[in-house]
């Protein structure tokens, strides 16, 4: 079984560029319906099924993800 | 079974930024390629422990605030003469790591002498260009690199090469020097491929420890804002139009 | 240990450059200068001393290694002639925007354009008022003998330390061709100071360091410019230089910088012994410009004649000086001609005497 990783997104530094999402191997993340203070839609985690990959945080272009995943 | 509150504690941390980035908010376009670029120099500069020993030198262009996300000494360079800088540190402070980061503008117009000769000459310092085919900062423009038809400000019914040139493929032209020791194309658009390039990114480091020549990586990127996409719609696109040309992959390995 | 030589002022500048402790030259052959980078490379100056001399794919690349080097807190020099100075305009205006220390030589040839190789001192106002864009001022050092080239190589690193300011040494093909006595000051040891403002290496625990001339926002642009604007009046307040000979009962003065400035002297022995009562103030330094003992002068003498290798430059610094209290009178020669003492002379009677 896959070990279980959790995402924390700095919602004010994201700028909703989406490239997190189609990195996601797991469909963990999608966008969120509130705004952030500048306006952009920012990732949200959707379910449960993270991994702690990381490709999400490798592809964020604003390094706002840190990802934890259990040793 | 381990609720997932539970993981966010420091022993099952695996990825958080680089504390070679300093903590300002990136002035990029959401989804540009520039911050993924930066990062992996960056971490590459933290694996190899040499945060303390890298001089980097920014261009004019997107990149031109670099210097307020490296957290190394950073110096500006005016626009193209980045690598002619580079120089200047690196003979006086041979035992430094110096690093250029620079655009298609800057490295492969304005600056095409200096970053000729600098790669002939096989300055021990390492070059990262980033080549997204346009001119960001000043809104568009076409760029040495832009691609045959295609559409920026200043070729608004697509670049003409009867008229316009041809795109440069600078890396290509730049691995032929007998100075460059490493010369590779890389991309940051997927977890895969900015690996790929923080792994390019730190041998070209390691082989500036061995004085080797210049190390040349090109990161082939996007411009979501300029391009007139989505930051997903634009990596695609870059995939199909800007790889063909411009095939990712080594371009000179040491022998 | 002090040491006499005959010596070219170009090979007598860059062994000045390579005693005063340089780190580094970076430069580009162009007539008439250069025996500069030909002598560096002759000595050796790696074995010598450490200094790294190379050169460059052209003036442009040169100034911005000086650049680089500058910003690591290392002695940078370079050295060029007019058209090669042109290049150098950009990053000289990065240079003196990022507030780095280095120094330029210009041994000036006749313009505009390719002009002739011969000497001239056409670049006058480029090397005074900025010269590239922006506002900004060099300080500039105008020697009138190969002793003068040595002796403000050490001043021109010591000025450019001290301001952190890019210093020129405007100096022309007479003084860089021509053979002299020269005393050469002892070897100055290379430095291995570590300056707060230089990119050396990030220390743990500061902060990085960054050098630049960008500030987007236009408060933080004038802050600098006002910065720099202090750093001129403290140039200005403490750095002038000038010779000044006959002055005491002078009715008339001549102003002529650096090789032109003898030629200047000897017209006014010449008009001595005519029996005019003629001084002259010979500036040294060109920026910061001798304004105060010229103003003083204009409230005594019956008028000033400057004399210069082009057609007409510093005399518009002399006006400003002497502000309207007397008139000023300007004689020069250009295209790489160098006027006589006996055709000084004549101007001088013509404009002041009545011929």
């Amino acid at each position: 079984m896959a070990k279980k990783g959790d995402v924390v997104i700095q919602i004010e530094k994201c700028k909703g560029c989406e490239v997190c999402i189609s990195a996601c191997p797991h469909e963990v993340l999608a966008m969120s319906e509130e705004v952030n203070s500048k306006g952009y839609h920012y990732a949200v985690k959707v379910n449960s099924a993270c991994t702690g990959c990381a490709n999400c945080a490798v592809v964020c272009p604003d390094a706002v993800i840190t990802v934890y995943r259990e040793k | 079974m381990i609720m997932a509150e539970n993981l966010k504690n420091p022993e099952n941390l695996v990825y958080e930024k680089t504390k070679v980035l300093t903590d300002r908010v990136l002035h990029y376009c959401p989804g540009c390629g520039h911050g993924t670029a930066h990062r992996m120099l960056a971490e590459a500069i933290d694996d190899l422990g040499i945060q303390e020993e890298t001089i980097g030198v920014a261009p004019v262009g997107c990149s031109v605030l670099a210097y307020y996300y490296f957290d190394v000494d950073m110096t500006e360079a005016a626009h193209g003469r980045a690598p002619a800088v580079a120089t200047g540190i690196k003979r006086v402070m041979p035992e430094k790591y110096v690093f250029t980061y620079q655009g298609d503008g800057d490295l492969a117009a304005i600056g095409t002498a200096e970053t000729i000769h600098a790669c002939n000459r096989g300055e021990n310092i390492l070059i990262v260009f980033v080549n997204n085919g346009i001119y960001g900062m000043t809104g568009g423009q076409m760029a040495p690199t832009t691609l045959e038809n295609m559409k920026s400000t200043t070729s608004p019914r697509g670049r003409d090469v009867k008229t316009m040139g041809a795109p440069l493929k600078i890396t290509e032209l730049i691995a032929q020097l007998p100075g460059t020791y490493y010369v590779a194309r890389h991309s940051v658009h997927t977890p895969a491929n900015a690996r790929k390039t923080k792994r390019a990114l730190k041998k070209a480091l390691e082989y500036q420890k061995e004085e080797k020549g210049t190390c040349f990586i090109e990161v082939v990127s996007n411009c979501p804002s300029n391009w007139k996409m989505t930051p997903v719609e634009s990596n695609k696109w870059m995939e199909e139009n800007m790889f063909p040309f411009y095939p990712l992959g080594d371009i000179k390995v040491p022998q | 240990m002090k040491e006499l030589r005959l010596m070219k002022g170009n090979e007598a500048l860059a062994e000045a450059a390579i005693r005063a402790g340089a780190d580094a030259y970076f430069g580009y052959p162009i007539t008439p200068q250069s025996e500069v980078i030909e002598y560096l490379m002759a000595q050796n100056t790696e074995e010598r001393t450490g200094m790294v001399v190379l050169q460059a794919e052209s003036e442009v690349a040169a100034i911005n290694m000086v650049y680089g080097a500058a910003g690591c807190g290392k002695k940078a020099i370079t050295t060029s002639s007019s058209p090669g100075i042109s290049l150098k305009q950009e990053g000289l205006s990065y240079i003196a925007g990022a507030e780095l220390p280095c120094v330029v030589a210009n041994i000036v040839r006749g313009g505009p354009g390719l002009g002739t190789i011969q000497p001239s001192q056409s670049d006058y106002l480029q090397a005074v008022k900025g010269g590239g864009h922006g506002d900004y001022k060099l300080i500039v050092l105008a020697p009138a003998t190969v002793q003068e080239t040595v002796d403000y190589v050490k001043l021109a690193f010591d000025l450019a330390f001290k301001y952190r300011n890019p210093v020129m040494i405007l100096s022309d093909g007479i003084i860089g061709q021509m053979m002299e006595k020269v005393e050469l000051f002892e070897q100055i040891p290379r430095s291995d100071k570590v300056y707060d403002w230089a990119t050396t290496g990030k220390e743990p625990g500061k902060d990085h360091v960054i050098i630049t001339s960008l500030q987007l926002q236009p408060e933080n642009q004038e802050k600098v410019n006002l910065r720099l604007q202090a750093k001129y009046k403290e140039v200005e307040k403490n750095e002038v230089l000038y010779e000044s000979y006959n002055i005491d009962d002078a009715e008339y003065v001549f102003v002529a910088f650096g090789s032109c400035g003898r030629i200047t002297q000897k017209a006014m022995e010449l008009a001595r012994k005519k029996g005019y009562k003629v001084g002259q103030i010979r500036p040294q330094t060109l920026y910061p410009f001798p304004v105060e003992i010229l103003s003083k002068l204009a409230d005594k003498v019956k008028g000033f004649l400057t004399v210069e290798m082009n057609a007409g430059q510093m005399v518009e610094d002399v006006r400003l000086a002497v502000n309207g209290k007397k008139p000023v009178e300007y004689y020069g020669r250009f295209g790489g001609m160098i006027p006589s003492p006996e055709e000084i002379l004549d101007a001088f009677e013509q404009k002041f005497i009545g011929g």
